[in-house]
């Protein structure tokens, strides 16, 4: 009787000390993080992540580079927020400046990488959801896109500000007369079977060509390659000619990798609206120039009591 | 191990886990320094925006104040790939965050590195298979400077 006693009252201060922590474990099964890493297309289905990708791939059709691509090596590969791909903004890719390209990049403020400025300061036309136009489209937030080809001209959808550009490959020449456009004007031709080159000019001088403000003129030539290397591979390389800012045409990007998706990938909307971007800019930006000014005057108030 | 236990290892882990985590910038970075701290509070907005998903969360100092906070996060494309959506967090509702970096001016204003939901969850907004190059750089470029 007695050894019952002590074993039914071990039992309830047991319960007692263990009743929370099995109630907790039983409303509160803790998912590891990593199994919540997928990747969803825009109607939130699953696709392949680049480690569940196929190994072995068809070779590339002939002058065929329709399809849905986002970059190979994981859909935020090419965000590019540090700058083109090629020549990011780290302090050891310098660019091949004329006197002009530094001036006028040195007046563009931009918010990432090496010698960023402060958010308040940055002058990025993007900011205020100026068109993000071309070549800053494939070298800024690159992510899915979508190549259309049609008789006289060839499409590419962007995922990015949901804009599209159109490349003529009728034969046509680039117009005499050409008002600057945010995204300029595009020719396209089959340099073999699994390359298409594409050049553009026409472009708009108050873009950047990347997030780091990399200036351009109005004469600045743009050309791409997309290279076919096989069914699931695409290398595109995008080469910046523009003498009066640069002294030799430089490769923004080089043989970067893109993989084609599923054709029932839907795109997502990644769309800069100007009244969230003004959410953004006065919760993030103003709050925080507003408390570095007070900051600085604190200290600048600071310094006169001491003197 | 009971739960209690089995949760502040995974806290640790995930902690220690940050310092190598790739900071998230593409709309200005010069603004923060690198910092983690944890702080719970009550979430008073979220949204759901670009450029950046904003959290705004209600925090008590240690003098018992009230101090606004906003969470930067990233871009909603980025987010879903997370397990994230607009609806994962709701005005009232108890949470934790962790920053990856907070304001250089004192303002309380961080990037946040993790959330933890009101049902235990920890939520992250980077990974192994994003092919996030580019915010490992900007952490570097940081570190240089």
């Amino acid at each position: 009787m007695h050894k019952r006693f002590l074993a039914l009252s071990i039992a309830a201060f047991a319960s007692l000390i263990f009743a929370p922590a099995v109630a907790m474990h039983a409303q509160y099964a803790p998912v590891n993080p990593d199994e919540l890493e997928v990747h969803v297309d825009g109607w939130n289905r699953p696709i392949p992540r680049i480690d569940q990708l196929p190994k072995n791939s068809a070779p590339a059709p002939r002058r065929d580079i329709s399809g849905t691509w986002e970059p190979a090596e994981g859909w935020r590969n090419g965000v590019q927020a540090q700058g083109a791909y090629n020549y990011p903004m780290d302090g050891k890719h310098p660019l091949p400046y004329t006197p002009e390209g530094e001036k006028a990049w040195k007046e563009h403020k931009y918010g990432d990488g090496f010698g960023s400025y402060p958010l308040a300061e940055v002058n990025d036309p993007f900011k205020m959801c100026d068109p993000i136009g071309f070549p800053r489209i494939d070298l800024h937030d690159l992510r899915a896109i979508q190549i259309v080809q049609t008789p006289k001209k060839t499409l590419v959808v962007y995922e990015n500000d949901q804009v599209w550009r159109s490349i003529w490959t009728d034969g046509r020449d680039f117009p005499k007369i050409t008002e600057p456009r945010w995204y300029g004007y595009s020719i396209g031709k089959w340099a073999d079977d699994y390359t298409f080159v594409v050049e553009t000019t026409g472009l708009d001088e108050r873009t950047w060509i990347d997030n780091t403000g990399r200036p351009h003129t109005k004469d600045l030539k743009v050309e791409e390659q997309f290279h076919r290397v096989n069914h699931d591979l695409m290398e595109l390389t995008l080469t910046i000619i523009d003498p009066k800012y640069y002294t030799k045409p430089w490769n923004a990007l080089d043989k970067y990798p893109l993989r084609l998706q599923t054709d029932s990938f839907d795109i997502r909307e990644m769309v800069c609206s100007e009244s969230e971007a003004e959410i953004y800019n006065k919760e993030i930006a103003e709050e925080a120039a507003a408390a570095q000014n007070q900051k600085n005057q604190t200290q600048k108030d600071q310094n006169q009591k001491n003197k | 191990m009971n739960a209690n236990v089995k949760s502040i290892v995974l806290v640790t882990i995930v902690l220690s886990l940050i310092a190598c985590l790739p900071l998230l910038a593409h709309h200005g970075n010069a603004a923060y320094e690198v910092k983690t701290v944890t702080l719970k509070g009550t979430v008073t907005a979220w949204l759901w925006t670009n450029p950046h998903v904003l959290l705004k969360l209600d925090v008590k100092d240690d003098g018992g104040n009230i101090v606004h906070w906003v969470g930067e996060l990233v871009a909603p494309s980025n987010m879903i790939n997370f397990g994230f959506t607009a609806g994962t967090l709701k005005p009232g509702e108890e949470i934790t965050i962790v920053t990856s970096d907070v304001a250089r001016s004192g303002a309380p204003i961080a990037r946040l590195a993790q959330i933890v939901l009101p049902n235990g969850q920890i939520m992250k907004t980077a990974g192994k298979y994003d092919g996030n190059a580019f915010a490992r750089r900007d952490h570097e470029a940081n570190a240089v400077k």
